[in-house]
């Protein structure tokens, strides 16, 4: 029995041998567990485009794309299991979805070199290029976020916000407290008062914060969630008629499954966004041809244009356009985590160049550099119409408050650089 | 046949009571203390280190730490989640706060730490009992991860709160950080393994064993023949909490590298490690190898086979993972209630008398 | 009347609310506990598998849809019909009877006599195979659950309230109907078990199983009637929980919420459940409200732990708990 199991496990392991005749895309997915709900539409957004390109267009200039998908549960350990179990494969590129996974990643990646992105979370200063040298998180990341949120409020009131005041309600992690700084520096500099109310893990229960935001009645709240904390506070919302449209979301507290549960009284909610949303775009025509009629589609099938999967999908492409670019760069189809990270740093993402890929004013702009992993920070802010059950962009994409973030991110990694002895490149 | 004290002749009573009496067990554990010394260093790989040895070795000195209060001393606790993160922030002040030291010490120290927050809350076993006592641990939990979450002195001030382990060495050999080598982690925590259950052998068997044992059995009963319940308990949280703080020091600074405290020291790993004791036998030594051996093989093995070789979508493999885990831990319950260690008895039992059973 | 006495006066009203929540949840332990000394860790998770199976039935869900598409390549999902709320709930019941009578069958029966730690052991089992089978039949999306129950604001109240005080407090509807709901249950479950012969023979089995057993009751029928009724109460829990955030995975957290309200109120005593909950609900609020802002907040989770424990050093027993009476 002894022998069998151990025989079994070895075998089991040996299963993971290299092969190298592909382009490897690790997806950490995280379709159990308690953020499922959210982990779902974004895998399989991930794998529907992987599938879609070697499909349509037989892999990236000739190699078949091999996405592994490997279960994380959103589980630190099983994403340090997953990365080991998948970098032996030649992997390409990480994007764990998890910030508490990306943080774990971060000098594991570092050391083995392989390039990870991170789109919109993580680790917001890994955006200096100079110290994170295998780290990307264009196009905008947390910080950015916190800025284009109080923008957008400044629009509303025609660029004067002394003495108006923002309440932050954010997930008690790591995820939830990337903003506070950046949120204290911003209130400082246009005037407003901003309270923080810290709500647990899973945030099944928010009377109490929201209570607190009834007596206090700021004039905004912004709100940086995950998993079922998102539904629950927007409903608490409804309940106390906090009117929705001064209530702002972060971009992964902006799909579908944190609204619909609310019902009517959503109507109105907004979100940030750094790409678009619905599927009102040629390539779903690709989508449905290629991957869902020839009966590809990853998951139940079921999440095509959401905002989740969505998103899911545009990792996909920056990864796929990233990959063409070192195809491009080093003249070799067969590319190398190096190569990839070089293809990642001289990427460039156009309004024309997304209009090619079937996917026109998709996201913002992107040029990243060897000093900027973080593109421009560019976001837009969407809206939810609860007739319709549709999400739609009410803004354009818009700059974030560089001076105050770039200040931030030089003086974190500073200290990530210092903790860790990393001389600065591209100088 | 040759599994049997026939012909092994004592002449001591030293030799009366070591650990192996058998000749074959006593060579069967030098032959593996030899194997993982002496062979897995030189063939384990990056995969095998992070993936399957360093959480197994880690698992196993925080079971023997768990057992040693349960199993030994009948006190149950759900507060392992909680103390293992007072050792593994403790490390980290102590690694940042100290560069130079030895790990070791770092590890023993933060240990130490932990031994004091677990008599703290092992204080109200004195008066509360069964699953009372549990559900009052879980108050330790909650309350440490609350702590260790809300204070920025303890991750020091960074901007998210997570802590991340800076490289530090051993005797010039890198053991934490990203560029440790996968013999040196495997190593370092193998160490630490083997002196923990060297101590814990040798407490359990000694007169400080027999009074938790008696305070297990009837506390009652053990006050009147002359056990102090103070000082048994206290000792059993205080050397139970040593143990996990060390596990706690070890999970963040070697295995995980960063760590967020409510993630990776929720509640879900109070109820892993109560797993692998019970799974493993409850007031056994080699009964905490097998299950924390179980629990760390088990989803690793069970995703390889459904995901790698029948190709199961993710999702559903790590269902069936859940159901699987699940009805195993039934099962196991209701043949062997006495865990892993109790088959490994019985099997013992059966070779004493193979091949003539009768 | 200062503002913060009205809002301290709105905090404890809805702590009020969230503790009989909470007692509903610690209403299933407590009568598993009572009848057969198991303490029933997979409690949350029958709360959840409850209300992914009510969610099931009501939208006319295939169960194990993604099993049979991803094995024989199909591609089914759903039946395309609309179950009636009140058959729903009616075929939910059904399916946690099953449940009840397999629990019955397939583990409590083997374990019988085992020590405690055991029979909890085997609960967590019992939890972790639901987890993953209740998402293998139901899928793990989030769902939302519509039942008819009421939510938001209740205006009645804040109209009266801001009559009177000049400030309307805050209580939700579903609260309103939650504590109808949980006294309606308590009432009925207390005249069960004091006016039916099934209560008796239930009273008399936590009373002393082999006492029970030597008069003739059999052993086996009462704990499918309690593990059934534990299922109940579990599907009313997570219809409450479940309109208010949608039923998925986390639903099967609310498990942790109970645990303290059980010691607070001992774990035996169905009134101890309610008046624990109560505690629990207004201490951790008021807390949150006056201690939480100054250290930070987010307290509610270790709070009612803590609280329970100071409780128990002065009452190891509990509130309503039975005195443990220990002899040689």
């Amino acid at each position: 029995m002894k022998l069998k199991l151990a025989s079994m496990v070895l075998a089991g392991v040996m299963a993971a041998a290299p092969a190298m005749a592909d382009l490897v895309f690790p997806s950490l997915s995280y379709r159990t567990g308690p953020y499922a709900v959210n982990g779902i539409p974004f895998a399989d957004g991930y794998a529907d485009y992987f599938t879609l390109i070697n499909a349509r267009d037989g892999g990236v200039g000739g190699v078949p794309i091999k996405m592994i998908e490997c279960e994380t549960g959103y589980n630190t350990e099983k994403g340090v299991e997953c990365y080991e179990a998948t970098k032996g494969e030649g992997a390409l590129l990480y994007q764990p979805l998890s910030t508490g996974i990306t943080y774990q990643l971060i000098p594991k990646v570092s050391a083995d070199g392989i390039p990870m992105h991170s789109m919109g979370y993580g680790r917001t200063s890994a955006a200096n290029g100079k110290v994170f040298e295998w780290i990307f998180n264009y196009p905008a990341n947390y910080w950015n976020g916190a800025s284009i949120g109080i923008n957008h409020i400044l629009d509303i009131n025609g660029g004067d916000i002394a003495g108006k005041s923002v309440a932050l309600v954010y997930h008690n992690s790591a995820y939830g407290k990337e903003p506070i700084r950046t949120l204290e520096e911003l209130s400082k500099k246009h005037g407003f008062k901003l309270t923080t109310i810290a709500v647990d893990h899973p945030g099944q229960e928010q009377k109490s914060q929201w209570l607190q935001v009834r007596r206090e009645k700021p004039d905004y709240v912004l709100m940086w969630g995950w998993g079922v904390m998102n539904p629950v506070a927007i409903q608490e919302a409804v309940n106390i008629r906090f009117p929705m449209e001064n209530f702002i979301g972060i971009w992964w507290s902006g799909s579908e499954n944190d609204v619909i549960p609310a019902g009517a009284g959503a109507n109105g909610y907004k979100a940030l966004a750094f790409h678009g949303v619905g599927d009102d775009y040629p390539l779903y025509g690709d989508l449905q041809k290629h991957v869902v009629d020839a009966g590809k589609a990853a998951g139940a099938g079921d999440q095509l244009g959401t905002v989740l999967y969505n998103r899911g999908l545009y990792a996909a492409m920056l990864a796929v356009e990233a990959t063409k670019k070192a195809q491009e760069i080093h003249g070799v189809a067969q590319i190398t985590p190096a190569m990839m990270r070089d293809g990642m740093e001289a990427l460039e993402i156009t309004e024309a160049s997304m209009a090619a890929l079937g996917l026109p004013n998709f996201g913002p702009e992107i040029s990243v550099s060897c000093e900027s992993h973080g593109g421009a920070g560019y976001g837009a802010v969407t809206q939810w119409d609860a007739e319709a059950q549709k999400w739609s962009l009410i803004t354009d994409y818009g700059p974030s408050d560089m001076d105050v973030i770039g200040a931030l991110i030089a003086e974190d990694s500073a200290a990530y650089a210092a903790e860790n002895k990393i001389s600065e490149r591209c100088n | 046949m040759i599994y049997r004290e026939a012909g092994d002749f004592k002449t001591t009573y030293k030799e009366d009571s070591q650990t192996f009496p058998i000749k074959f067990d006593r060579w069967g554990y030098y032959v593996i203390l030899a194997i993982a010394f002496l062979v897995i260093p030189f063939v384990i790989n990056d995969y095998w280190a992070n993936a399957i040895f360093v959480p197994f070795l880690i698992y196993a000195i925080a079971t023997l730490g768990l057992n040693i209060l349960i199993g030994y001393c009948g006190q149950l606790s759900l507060g392992t989640g909680g103390f293992m993160a007072v050792g593994a922030y403790a490390v980290y002040k102590l690694m940042t706060a100290f560069p130079d030291v030895s790990m070791i010490v770092h590890v023993i120290i933060a240990g130490l730490i932990t031994t004091c927050v677990g008599v703290l809350f092992g204080l109200p076993s004195l008066r509360i009992k069964g699953f009372y006592l549990a559900v009052a641990t879980l108050a330790a939990q909650f309350f440490l991860v609350w702590l260790f979450n809300k204070v920025p002195w303890f991750y020091n001030n960074s901007a998210s709160g997570m802590i991340n382990s800076p490289e530090r060495t051993v005797f010039g050999i890198i053991v934490t950080g990203p560029n440790t080598s996968a013999p040196a982690k495997y190593l370092f925590c193998l160490i630490f393994l083997v002196a923990v259950a060297w101590i814990a052998r040798n407490l359990t068997r000694g007169s400080i064993g027999r009074k938790w044992m008696a305070i297990r059995d009837m506390d009652i009963a053990a006050e009147i023949i002359g056990v102090n319940p103070l000082t048994a308990k206290l000792s059993a949280f205080a050397v139970s909490s040593f143990f996990i703080g060390i596990a706690g020091a070890l999970f963040f600074s070697i295995y995980l590298g960063a760590a967020e405290v409510g993630e990776a020291f929720g509640i879900q790993k109070s109820f892993l490690i109560l797993f692998m004791v019970i799974i493993g036998g409850l007031g056994s030594i080699f009964g905490s190898f097998a299950g924390a051996a179980f629990m760390v093989l088990m989803p690793v093995l069970l995703k390889n086979v459904l995901v790698g070789w029948m190709g199961w979508p993710t999702d559903l493999a790590a269902h069936m993972e859940f159901i699987i885990v699940g009805g195993l831990i039934i099962a196991f319950l209701i043949i062997e209630p006495h865990g892993l260690a109790q088959l490994w008895r019985l099997t013992k039992e059966k070779l004493r008398l193979w091949p003539f059973p009768h | 009347m200062p503002d913060q006495l009205l809002f301290a006066m709105e905090v404890t009203l809805n702590g009020l609310m969230a503790g009989v929540l909470y007692s509903l949840v610690a209403l299933g332990f407590v009568l598993i506990f009572k009848s057969s000394g198991i303490f029933n860790y997979a409690q949350g998770v029958f709360a959840l598998f409850a209300a992914l199976t009510l969610v099931g039935i009501q939208n006319g869900q295939v169960p194990f849809a993604h099993l049979i598409n991803s094995i024989f390549g199909t591609n089914i999902h759903n039946f395309g019909w609309h179950v009636p709320s009140v058959i729903a709930i009616i075929l939910t019941i059904g399916v946690m009877v099953l449940l009840a009578f397999l629990v019955e069958r397939y583990i409590l029966r083997h374990l019988v006599n085992q020590p405690e730690i055991i029979l909890f052991m085997a609960t967590i089992g019992l939890a972790y195979f639901l987890e993953g089978f209740g998402d293998i039949m139901w899928g793990s999306d989030l769902k939302k659950l519509d039942v008819g129950l009421p939510q938001g604001i209740s205006e009645t109240v804040e109209t009266v309230t801001d009559g009177w005080f000049g400030y309307g407090f805050f209580i939700d509807k579903l609260d309103i109907v939650a504590t109808v709901i949980a006294a309606l249950l308590v009432a009925g479950l207390t005249l069960f078990s004091q006016y039916t012969k099934q209560g008796r023979a239930l009273r008399a089995v936590a009373d002393d199983h082999q006492a029970a057993l030597s008069v003739g009751i059999s052993l086996r029928f009462i704990w499918v009637l309690v593990w059934s009724i534990a299922g109940f109460v579990a599907l009313v829990a997570g219809m409450m929980w479940g309109a208010k955030s949608g039923v998925q995975f986390s639903l099967s957290l609310i498990a942790l919420k109970a645990l303290p309200v059980l010691m607070l109120g001992g774990f035996t005593s169905i009134p101890g459940a309610i008046v624990g909950g109560l505690i629990i609900g207004v201490g951790e609020k008021l807390f949150e409200f006056s201690i939480g802002p100054m250290i930070g907040g987010a307290t509610e989770n270790w709070f009612a732990y803590v609280l329970a424990l100071l409780f128990l050093v002065f009452r190891p027993q509990g509130l309503f708990g039975e005195k443990i009476i220990e002899r040689v």
